[in-house]
């Protein structure tokens, strides 16, 4: 199954008509009544954009209006007043904001390192080895409602008498974040020219050599777009979080959903903002890592 | 030896971590599911001691309680029938999107995917936020929508805390889930397929339905299962969005957690709901393999 995270890139026509050039002038289809069909396909693109446009504005415009709103004097978000840097500043000063977001970067940080190590090893494993188990717990994680992940984890601290704080809801993290980093590698280890290692093994290079030489330096790039996802995905949490963190602990999306069901004010927006910043970076960084495996997610 | 014990090394520690921490933990699930509710909430110990020695002492009853309460039965239809229309809003809009970037230049694909998932890498809690923001009651929307209703002497409505604003956060939320693999699979489609129907004289509507839509099916039911698992058991979308009338199950699992404090009807009631959206996307891929079997 897929599961939006995997690598979509396919051979297009381009590439295809690239290695296997046609003869030229190309046999156009319908060429008898080109002029309707011309017309038929500014039609056609019309309806298109418009849609895209649509679209564009649908995704983008709510998180618009949270940037905006994050600038306003006021404290009601309906009404535009003026422009002031002032919930910056109250962000700067919230004390219990400040230490979320130190849990939040803490429990990225350490997850996004963990899984990194052990999905790495897991994408190797499932890309070398024809393995049954590994494969269905890396993907099984995606598969199913989130909401039961993170009570069933509950359940399971509760029963061990683990206190909940700042180290279950890493273990949590870890677990739900081993399966994109496995995926990531693996995908990038798919697109490796297997033929290298194979040369390498040619010229005498040992297992152990081959890998250390070749394979590993391949990988880095998907290695590091995997921890960077990772750490995403550990730092936006919400779902798994809320169960797993008792009452003592807070995370940056625990302390917005707080704000949001108690009392709203535009410290909100300001807060949005920043990790909407910090989520872009991110991102642009990862997709220049390893732009096939990130562009499925 | 020596590739068993590579093996061991490279897949044993990851293979360790998910064994302990995904999958024992659901298989516990499944077992407390069958359990009784401590007396101070939780879970009552899954054995008991007496004169025969130990024994297992599990029930039925959460089962039992869930399919004889309508209550309950009709939470989970209510969260199916938001799920399925969420799903397919994600997928008439999703459509338009996907094709117009598999149409679009190969130079500008990535950039315009990459556009379309940006607003998906925000944190969730924002994204549903934003729409808070823009359905309350003093913004613009709610502002226009009852001033219209007043002409015809109808009184306001709340956009805010309805089943209307929990559909609109689920789609929101999910939409990334459906265009991407509707991308990837309508990327791969041969442009001499449309060349072919139109010379046979099929005209736009025939292109699409006859030759476009069946060849995309596997992309559709991907998409469909991406949105419509996570969308069925939603719980922060409606929490926040929903009010009292938009609750869906996930929320009610919440509850049975940290409210109520019933553990084995909370587990069952997820157990339900996962089974059931395994079930659900099974049975769509099977109706979309034996339907479209010449085509997929």
């Amino acid at each position: 199954m897929s599961n939006g995270h995997g690598n979509y890139a396919a051979p297009d026509n381009e590439t295809r008509h690239a290695r296997f050039p046609l003869p030229s002038p190309l046999p156009q289809a319908g060429e008898g009544d080109k002029g309707l069909l011309r017309k038929f396909h500014v039609k056609h693109s019309w309806g298109l954009l418009l849609a895209g446009l649509g679209g564009s504005l649908f995704l983008y415009l709510p998180l618009v209006i949270v940037v905006v709103y994050s600038f306003n004097d006021s404290n009601i978000a309906a009404q535009w007043v003026g422009f002031t840097w002032r919930w910056y500043d109250v962000l700067l000063h919230d004390a219990e904001m400040i230490q979320a977001a130190y849990n939040s970067l803490l429990i990225a940080l350490v997850a996004s390192a963990v899984a990194t190590v052990l999905g790495t090893l897991a994408g190797m494993a499932m890309y070398r080895y024809k393995l049954r188990l590994l494969p269905f717990l890396v993907v099984a994680p995606l598969a199913i409602p989130e909401i039961l992940t993170g009570v069933s984890l509950l359940v399971f601290f509760v029963l061990l008498n683990m206190t909940l704080g700042l180290i279950s809801i890493m273990l949590a993290h870890i677990s739900f974040c081993i399966s994109f980093v496995a995926i990531v590698v693996r995908s990038r280890l798919a697109g490796m020219d297997e033929s290298l290692v194979e040369a390498a093994r040619d010229l005498g290079a040992t297992p152990w050599q081959s890998f250390r030489l070749i394979t590993l330096p391949l990988i880095v790039p998907g290695v590091l777009a995997g921890a960077l996802l990772a750490f995403t995905m550990s730092i936006d949490d919400f779902v798994i979080t809320f169960f797993t963190a008792g009452v003592e602990s807070t995370t940056l999306p625990l302390k917005i959903y707080t704000m949001i069901k108690i009392a709203v004010t535009p410290e909100v927006n300001a807060i949005s903002t920043i990790l909407m910043l910090i989520t872009l970076l991110l991102v642009t960084i990862a997709s220049k890592l390893a732009p096939n495996a990130m562009r499925g997610g | 030896m020596n590739r068993f014990l590579q093996r061991s090394l490279l897949s044993g520690p990851p293979l360790l971590y998910l064994l302990v921490f995904f999958l024992l933990p659901t298989l516990i699930m499944v077992v407390v599911s069958f359990g009784w509710p401590g007396e101070q909430g939780g879970l009552a110990p899954l054995w008991l001691r007496d004169a025969q020695g130990f024994h297992l002492d599990l029930t039925l009853d959460n089962y039992a309680d869930f399919v004889s309460t309508t209550l309950y039965l009709r939470l989970l239809a209510k969260s199916f029938w938001y799920a399925v229309l969420t799903t397919l809003i994600c997928l008439v809009m999703a459509y338009p999107l996907a094709m117009l970037i598999a149409k679009s230049d190969k130079r500008h694909r990535n950039l315009m995917v990459l556009l379309v998932i940006l607003p998906f890498w925000s944190n969730f809690l924002i994204r549903v936020y934003a729409w808070m923001i823009i359905l309350g009651p003093q913004a613009g929307l709610s502002q226009a929508l009852n001033g219209v209703l007043a002409l015809f002497g109808w009184g306001p409505v709340s956009l805010l805390f309805s089943p209307f604003a929990v559909l609109v956060g689920l789609v929101y939320v999910h939409l990334p889930f459906m265009i991407l693999p509707l991308y990837a699979n309508l990327e791969k489609h041969d442009p001499g397929l449309m060349d072919a129907a139109r010379d046979l004289g099929a005209n736009r509507w025939q292109c699409f339905w006859r030759v476009t839509f069946p060849l995309s099916l596997p992309g559709v039911l991907a998409g469909s299962a991406l949105v419509f698992i996570p969308a069925l058991g939603a719980f922060a979308v409606p929490d926040i969005l929903g009010g009292t009338g938009g609750i869906m199950i996930g929320n009610v699992i919440k509850m049975q957690f940290l409210e109520a404090r019933d553990w084995p009807f909370g587990s069952t009631l997820s157990i339900v709901l996962t089974l059931f959206a395994l079930g659900v996307t099974g049975i769509a891929a099977w109706l979309v393999r034996r339907r479209g079997g010449s085509y997929v």
